[in-house]
């Protein structure tokens, strides 16, 4: 139990990341370090944009499965971990 | 005009109206139409018959019957003439007909009841035309009333009469008809309704992806299996608890929403965090290639990459790196600490190169950990050696913190820091086996029997020749204290044990008394034994006396010796080819050599730590990729990346393939052993500043040695007119040169000078002879080089005499074309060379004593590096 808590920790505090949520399987988000509408707002988006993804890898191949899903922007990276239940999202600022 | 008159008036009657016409025709002229037809008098005289018929004109006169009797169409003469102008259908009937009969009687019946009335009717139509001519005659208009009304009587007394006969047809009209209807009370109606509660509805939806078909199978399949399962194991009563553990447990689950689940998840955030913070430097390790290798020669470098460190081994020394054989980003770092004075605690700790900031797994201990290595077929079994003399295993899967086994005082532990640990093969009951030594002089051979670690003393070391005698007989021995041991990749018995005295042994697992060999090896303790990944022959040994000396374990005298100006601190061979080996030292360096290229120094010479205080401890190479791991007395270990001339593989020649694989490595090792086996070195070459007497080694484009010469010759004739030919002298001449070793050579001039004979004494490579001919200045020199094979060489010579100084130089030539040296550089070198000596003669009598100072110049040919066949 601790152990996941000092990983989010250490990511959270990680060079250059913005913020960490944790959302469970039906997009509501469980843990954030964000503000409130925004969580909500990029749980809703990105829980849509992995379902998808996940569908998409697994039509090609019923025995593959979606690993993680990063999306490069101009401002910042956003960087999607599904599980089997949860998904696990970061923003970071890829420091240049 | 007259007679025509005339004519008309013969024909009066007749032709009066001819005539009128003639007249008529004559008064005015003929107006013809012009179409109209212009006919000749015969023409117009025909006559033209008219009859009349009765036939039908339209009727058809070519009518045409098909006659099936005679199979072909037959003219019918007999055509019907008739034709109908006016046709009218009627509706007279005759009355006769029964349609006529049955209008008969209706019009009778009806014709009865309207005889009647009109009886009625035409009766008082009579009486009003009675009364009409009557009431002229009013008076008697009453009394006809009367009979009037009388006759109504009986009229209308007929008209009941009669009318009983045939029935009175009743008609409706439309303006008296009336219609009846009568309605029955409606009962009243009430509704009446009863709801209940709907029924809970919800939503589904679903998609019929491929992969949602998949997981419904592969959920199919393990429902199967698991039944299977349960048939097979489960008992009743086991059912029962089986039940409830599982109750409890899904209970459990749904309960909490719990954060544990996203471990896995936020494990690879994680790692794709560090990606991005340190991805330059990810980029670099897979892809970059330092493209400065090409102008470098044979130098290469170590480009740093992660550099792992972890708080809480800070102040801790790495003592210990290891590669995981199965994961080959995973490494084990040992922490602890050298210092005697200065015991603390250890750590164990495991990282990944996915994740440079954070370590895997850690693990904390009382003692120092001073070695540790993990199992080949287990990878997750590690096992380390304390400073207390203790070893435990550490299994990784389960995530306690402390060991899984451990050794302790009363199973055996040694009495001194353990300083190696190696796991063995598993033995025949496959349990899990390692070895360690220790200072206290023991090999002890651990077995995990039933989880618990059962000790073996292999060998007790012992220092020869040191046993005592002491009290009541008894023989003691100075105990040797083991510092290092390797085991050898095939012969499984055999492994070498380094000790503090600085000796090795070779030694059997099956001979616990004896050692098989001993090599007098190092001044000082021995900090690492190891042997050739790929030459089973060869192993290397490194020590704090500065040396690292590489060794062929048959003979008793190492093949090379490299000085490496600090104490080294750790050896490790190249996974990837034989020749090539790193070297740590506690000044901060990495050397890293290449047998193959450089025999006699390192191709690649870095300080790796940034504060010069730092001493690396350990150094090892990764298994599959070109890094190396080096380890500091920090806590600090930096992660480098090989540049390409580090690793070079056996070139390609042309027309012939590569070849890969174990045999060309031992072939390219024993191939430079042999080269180097007839001349072992017995002192250790220079440190690397200085050129040494190499094949290959890069050369300044210039080199110039000065040597002394001292030349002692015994002249039959006294020099007065120098050497001449015909003279016996016994030239002997020692010669020191910084480069070339001491050189005595021994010359031999015979009469009629056609030979001489020159024999150089050890070290020199040289064996040669020396034939002078034609004249005093032109000798010609067969060198013989030990390998034997022969090279001419032409000695041009050139002297003034000017006694007691004469000048002589010198230069030869070499077969291949190009020029070269005979001595002291050895054979063929292949360089312009020049060489100048001063020599002043002192002769007494017949004795001469000359002093010379050489002056060699040597010039690079500049382009051509490849050594000369003959070389």
């Amino acid at each position: 139990m601790a152990e996941v808590e000092e990983t989010l920790k250490r990511i959270q505090s990680h060079k250059g990341v913005i913020g960490t949520m944790v959302v469970n399987a039906e997009g509501i988000p469980i843990r954030t370090t964000l503000d409130n509408s925004t969580t909500v707002q990029y749980a809703g988006l990105l829980h849509q944009l992995t379902m998808k993804a996940k569908s998409t890898v697994r039509d090609i191949d019923p025995q593959n499965d979606l690993t993680f899903l990063r999306i490069r922007s101009k401002k910042h990276e956003i960087m999607v971990a599904p599980d089997k239940e949860y998904l696990l999202i970061v923003i970071q600022n890829p420091c240049e | 005009m007259a007679s025509r008159a005339a004519r008309k008036r013969d024909e009066d009657s007749v032709t009066e109206v001819g005539e009128g016409t003639d007249e008529w025709a004559q008064s005015k002229a003929t107006v013809r139409p012009p179409d109209q037809l212009e006919l000749t008098d015969a023409e117009l005289k025909e006559e033209f018959t008219r009859i009349l018929t009765a036939n039908n004109p339209h009727a058809p006169q070519n009518i045409v019957r098909y006659s099936f009797k005679e199979g072909t169409y037959k003219l019918i003469g007999f055509v019907n003439q008739l034709a109908v102008h006016y046709s009218q259908v009627g509706n007279l009937i005759p009355k006769d007909s029964d349609e006529g009969r049955r209008q008969h009687y209706r019009n009778e019946l009806v014709a009865g009841s309207q005889e009647s009335a009109k009886v009625v009717v035409s009766e008082p139509d009579l009486l009003e035309e009675e009364e009409g001519p009557k009431e002229a005659e009013a008076e008697t208009g009453s009394q006809t009333d009367v009979p009037a009304a009388e006759a109504a009587e009986k009229v209308t007394e007929e008209e009941l009469i009669t009318p009983k006969q045939p029935k009175e047809q009743k008609l409706t009209n439309q303006f008296n008809f009336s219609e009846r209807a009568s309605q029955t009370f409606n009962n009243p109606l009430r509704d009446r309704e009863c709801q209940m509660e709907p029924p809970p509805r919800t939503n589904f939806s679903a998609t019929a992806n491929q992969w949602e078909i998949y997981d419904a199978y592969v959920e199919e399949l393990e429902k199967q299996e698991k039944t299977k399962e349960k048939e097979k194991t489960k008992t009743p009563v086991a059912k029962k608890m089986g039940k409830m553990a599982m109750r409890k447990t899904t209970f459990l689950e749904s309960q909490s929403d719990d954060i544990t689940k996203v471990t896995q998840a936020a494990k690879i955030i994680e790692r794709m965090v560090n990606q991005n913070t340190y991805d330059d430097i990810a980029q670099d390790f897979k892809y970059y290639e330092d493209a400065a290798d090409e102008y470098r020669d044979q130098e290469g470098t170590l480009l740093p990459l992660w550099k792992f460190q972890n708080d809480k081994a800070k102040r801790l020394a790495v003592t210990a790196l290891c590669w995981n054989p199965k994961y080959k980003d995973l490494f084990a770092v040992g922490h602890g600490s050298y210092d005697f004075m200065k015991q603390s605690r250890g750590m164990l700790l495991l990282y990944s190169m996915k994740n440079p900031s954070f370590p895997e797994y850690i693990f904390s201990s009382d003692s120092g950990i001073m070695c540790l290595d993990m199992h080949v077929d287990h990878p997750y079994l590690v096992v380390v050696g304390h400073y207390d003399g203790n070893v435990a295993i550490y299994n990784l899967k389960k995530p306690h913190f402390q060991p899984a086994f451990r050794s302790s005082a009363k199973s055996g532990k040694h009495t001194d820091p353990v300083w190696q640990v190696k796991w063995q093969k598993d033995d025949m009951d496959n349990n899990l086996n390692f070895f360690s030594v220790s200072s206290d002089g023991r090999i002890v051979s651990w077995t995990l029997v039933k989880s618990e670690l059962v000790h073996t003393d292999v060998i007790k070391l012992k220092v020869e020749g040191s046993t005592m005698e002491g009290l009541d007989g008894l023989q003691l021995h100075t105990v040797g204290c083991g510092t290092a041991f390797d085991f050898h990749k095939e012969i499984d018995y055999m492994f070498l044990v380094g000790t503090e005295e600085g000796k090795i042994y070779k030694c059997s697992k099956s001979y616990s008394s004896q050692f098989l060999d001993t090599y007098d090896a190092h001044n000082m303790a021995v900090d690492a034994v190891s042997w050739n990944p790929y030459h089973t022959k060869v192993f290397m040994s490194c020590s704090s006396d500065w040396t690292v000396k590489i060794w062929d374990h048959t003979i008793k005298t190492p093949m090379f010796i490299y000085d490496l100006n600090s104490a080294v601190g750790d050896v490790a061979w190249a996974p990837y080819s034989s020749t090539v080996f790193a070297a740590v030292t506690t000044d901060g360096k990495t050397h890293i050599f290449d047998l193959s290229i450089n025999k006699y120094e390192a191709i690649c010479n870095q300080p790796v730590v940034a504060k010069k205080k730092n001493k690396i401890t350990h150094v090892q190479f990764n298994p599959i990729h070109p890094i190396i791991i080096v380890g500091d007395d920090r806590g600090h270990v930096t992660c480098l990346k090989l540049s390409p001339n580090l690793r070079k593989m056996p070139k390609e020649k042309k027309g012939q393939e590569v070849q890969k694989g174990p045999a060309v490595e031992i072939a390219k090792l024993d191939k430079l052993l042999n080269l180097d086996s007839s001349q072992p070195a017995s002192q250790p070459r220079r440190s690397p500043e200085a050129p040494a007497h190499t094949e290959g080694t890069l050369w300044k484009p210039w080199q110039a040695c000065v040597s002394l010469c001292i030349q002692a010759m015994y002249l039959r004739v006294p020099p007065s007119v120098g050497l001449s030919p015909a003279q016996v002298c016994l030239f002997v001449s020692y010669s020191v040169s910084p480069f070339a070793f001491p050189d005595v050579c021994l010359c031999l001039c015979i009469p009629p000078c056609l030979l001489a004979v020159s024999v150089c004494v050890p070290i020199s490579e040289c064996l040669s002879i020396f034939c002078v001919s034609l004249s005093p200045s032109l000798s010609l020199c067969i060198s013989l080089h030990q390998s034997l094979c022969l090279t001419p060489c032409l000695w041009v010579y050139g002297s003034l005499l000017f006694l007691p100084v004469f000048l002589h130089g010198c230069v030869s030539l070499c077969p291949c074309g190009r020029l070269s040296l005979p001595s002291p550089w050895g054979l063929c070198r292949c360089l312009r060379l020049f060489c100048v000596s001063l020599c002043v003669c002192l002769a007494a009598r017949r004795l001469c004593l000359c002093v010379g100072l050489s002056l060699y110049l040597r010039l690079w040919v500049s382009g051509s590096q490849s050594p000369c066949l003959w070389g």
